[in-house]
């Protein structure tokens, strides 16, 4: 992995490089950079199986962080590109030309967090929810239990307890 | 809303032009009626006992629970011996077994697919996130409670429950309906619009009709 | 009128300039047929939106989103060990794998590292696992072509593997058993032998179905050459499992990316090459013989004795320090991933759940529906083995 980094790195302005394990790695790279990076690893380095494209929401940071792994099934190895996104107007380039299953994944960022792709096929089209009307649910400042409480009726009588302080009124009673 | 739902212009075959609005004018808009008991006690308990007989269950399987349905079907379980047996459609079947949590795009379709279904009609809810939302208690997009939209016969506790609990259920289910108090159909009918409030509030793009026949 | 047989489907619909289909609805050529969500020959809850033109699918579009629950946003807000069991309630039919991806994670990215004997006995029931998904996929491709007993004798023996699982771990469908750190039990007294006879009456149904199902003309007549998955595209479409060994490709997770105890075993990833309905189905109906080997082979070497948990720490205020990772296994679809991240807090930022039906259901079934026959749509469907809990979460 720090021989495909190297070689990589002469190649394109890479930012750091986490190994996780010896045939997993996380790669941050600049969004200018990203298409021609899978197009290197796909063509060159034979990682041509996209495994996912997720986003996490690092909302402290003001940023979405897009996780493209790929996976060499030859030689058993994957690598993550990150690519940092401001969460303002959040957008992307799509890459459904490269893997025509991408389309997938990108319609339910777009729904699920919100992040658009223009002229990926389909993209704004409803994907899992429907009739939806609040922020796109997995980002961070939805709050799926005040939602669920507002919107649905709840049977009373259900009794919700902090597990540390339930365990120890039940444990240590005495306050030990 | 979605386009063929839309008013639109239509040309017929012979070049007259009407207009078309495909929710009110596809639909019979007559809202559901409660049906009255037979005459005689004798004769209502004669039609509950045979009811109670033939269970035959909506092949519409929304949630987890839905695998425990299949052993059922097998020589192990039999719930053939029951009376119980599985119909693809709606028309024939005239028990709804909610098999689970049930997701607000669903949830839809669980209102469609029950209005449709013949009178006397019953529903089971099986699993704990029918009852108060299980484990999923604060997700945004299962409902908590069945009985807010439709009227739910019976419960089965459990997640999941095995297929036992579920032959008990029926063995149960049975006892209701002979004493004549599986009135689920009429409940929908008499609360009619109370259910129907209940189910807009959370589905928030209603592009059906008040009533499906 | 009479009918003409057209030989070449792929010509029809015609294409307009941009590479659009040419489909007028108002021509009354064409009919929008909706399979599902309420449908007997739907895999689970989906929905596939037909334009068929006579008997012949030109479009079709997968609808999914009727199971979901928000489990990647219930996560975040649950300790590691809270979302231990709700993991499993993600894929209803061979939930082991969500436990042991999830508890791999976060033994990575924790650092602890789980016993030898626990690693056998999660081997263990993700075999077990396998061999139930793969007995009701034979019993739903049968019934998709009309065969239902089948589907009767191998739900039958499902059963008797999930009489095995409740000994081992105490339920029937979700297990709650391999939890971070380790398993929760060892196998208990007198296991191997019923487990042997599980197993002998499993092969012996498998037999049964060889005869009735594969050699049967019919299925034979509708299952060969029909849903073909083109080599080319197992990587642009993220094909993996059983369906890209159908087509030749041999792609194992068990073989490629070793995981838990499988280096120790002794076994060979089943190859098909005809990539069809059929042989598709051949290839797992192989498949399970080779977990039923692979049981047998577990049941030998295993160690007797030995801890089942590693030291975790106080999981009430478990803190995992900031990190991604992303653990795999070779499930009876295909790869079944999980990616999570950590931010150092109790709780994790972010689990993402890459089910093998993600890529299978909608965008390769979309692609292979076309110029089918409506009649072979269930088939094509179940042949995917696609599940939809995965795909939505
Ligand atoms: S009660 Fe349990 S098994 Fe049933 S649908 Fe809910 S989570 Fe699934």
């Amino acid at each position: 992995m720090q021989k495909l980094y190297a070689k990589l790195n002469k190649l394109f302005p890479l930012g750091e490089l986490t190994c996780q394990r010896e045939n997993l790695a996380f790669v941050t790279v600049s969004r200018e950079h990203l298409r021609s990076v899978l197009l290197h690893l796909r063509d060159l380095e034979g990682f041509r199986h996209l495994v996912l494209l997720t986003a996490v929401d690092w909302i402290e940071e003001g940023a979405f962080q897009l996780t493209y792994l790929l996976s060499d099934r030859t030689e058993g190895r994957d690598i993550g590109l990150r690519v940092m996104l401001s969460r303002e107007d959040a957008a992307m380039e799509t890459i459904h030309d490269i893997w025509p299953t991408a389309a997938t994944y990108q319609r339910e960022l777009r729904e699920m967090f919100g992040i658009d792709f223009p002229d990926s096929p389909g993209v704004n089209e409803e994907f899992v929810l429907e009739g939806w009307v609040d922020i796109p649910p997995n980002r961070r400042d939805f709050d799926t239990k005040k939602f669920a409480e507002e919107n649905f009726g709840q049977r009373p009588g259900r009794e919700t307890r902090d597990p540390a302080n339930h365990m120890k009124e039940q444990l240590y009673p005495d306050g030990a | 809303m979605k386009e063929e739902l839309k008013k639109r212009i239509i040309k017929g075959p012979d070049g007259f032009e009407f207009e078309v609005d495909p929710i009110r004018d596809y639909y019979c808009e007559a809202r559901p009626a409660v049906e009255p008991p037979a005459y005689m006690k004798i004769v209502e308990d004669l039609f509950n006992w045979a009811r109670a007989e033939s269970l035959w269950i909506l092949g519409f399987g929304t949630g987890c629970g839905a695998i425990e349905m299949r052993p059922l079907m097998t020589p192990r379980f039999d719930a053939y011996r029951f009376g119980v047996q599985w119909r693809p459609t709606p028309r024939q079947a005239n028990l709804f077994i909610i098999s689970g949590y049930l997701s607000v795009k669903t949830l839809k379709r669980a209102i469609r697919s029950y209005e449709q279904m013949q009178n006397p009609k019953y529903v089971i809810g099986l699993g704990s996130c029918t009852i108060n939302g299980g484990m999923y208690w604060d997700s945004y997009n299962t409902v908590k409670r069945l009985d807010d939209y439709l009227p739910v016969d019976l419960y089965i506790a459990g997640c999941m429950p095995r297929p036992e609990a579920l032959l008990a259920g029926f063995e149960e289910l049975k006892r209701i309906i002979r004493a004549g108090e599986g009135e689920g159909a009429n409940r929908y009918a008499e609360n009619f619009d109370w259910y129907k409030a209940n189910q807009k509030r959370v589905i928030h793009d209603w592009d059906m009709p008040d009533y499906n026949w | 009128m009479s009918y003409h047989f057209q030989p070449d489907r792929s010509q029809y619909p015609q294409k307009k300039a941009d590479g659009t289909l040419d489909i007028d609805l108002a021509s009354g050529k064409y009919l929008k047929l909706w399979q599902g969500p309420q449908h007997p020959g739907i895999t689970g809850n989906m929905s596939v939106e037909l334009t068929v033109c006579g008997d012949e699918v030109v479009e079709g579009k997968t609808h999914v989103g009727y199971l979901h629950r928000g489990f990647e946003k219930l996560m975040e807000r649950r300790t590691f060990i809270q979302c231990f069991p709700i993991v499993c309630r993600v894929c209803v039919p061979e939930p082991d794998f969500n436990e042991y991806c999830y508890a791999a994670a976060v033994e990575e990215l924790a650092g602890i590292e789980s016993p030898e004997r626990a690693n056998w006995i999660r081997t263990l029931i993700l075999e077990m696992g396998r061999i139930n998904s793969y007995l009701m996929y034979l019993g739903g491709q049968a019934g998709s072509f009309g065969m239902g007993v089948i589907g009767q004798w191998t739900t039958y023996a499902r059963d008797l593997m999930l009489d095995r699982f409740e000994e081992l771990t105490g339920a029937r469908i979700y297990h709650m058993f391999i939890l971070p750190g380790g398993v929760r039990d060892g196998l208990p007294e007198g296991f191997e032998k019923r487990m042997e006879e599980t197993l002998l009456e499993i092969e012996s149904t498998l037999g049964d179905v060889y005869d009735v199902m594969f050699c049967n003309a019919v299925f034979k007549k509708r299952a060969v050459g029909v849903g073909f998955i083109d080599p080319e595209l197992i990587d642009p479409y993220g094909v993996t499992g059983p369906n890209a060994r159908a087509a030749g490709v041999a792609s194992d997770v068990r073989k490629d990316q070793p995981y838990l105890v499988y280096p120790e075993l002794d076994f060979e990833p089943v190859i098909g090459q005809d990539s069809d309905i059929y042989a598709r189905a051949d290839v797992r109906r192989r498949d399970t013989l080779v977990s039923i080997d692979l049981v047998r082979q577990m049941l030998a070497k295993m160690p007797r004795t030995g801890p089942l948990m590693a030291k975790i720490p106080n999981v009430l205020h478990w803190k995992i320090p900031r990190g991604e990772t992303y653990i795999r296994g070779e499930c009876s679809r295909g790869e079944y991933g999980y990616y999570l991240v950590t931010d150092g807090s109790g709780y994790p930022r972010r689990v993402n759940v890459r089910g093998p039906s993600y890529t299978h259901a909608v965008a390769l079934l979309e692609r292979l529906i076309v110029n089918l026959d409506i009649a072979d749509v269930a088939g094509l469907m179940v042949s995917l083995h696609t599940y939809p809990p995965e795909i939505e979460r």
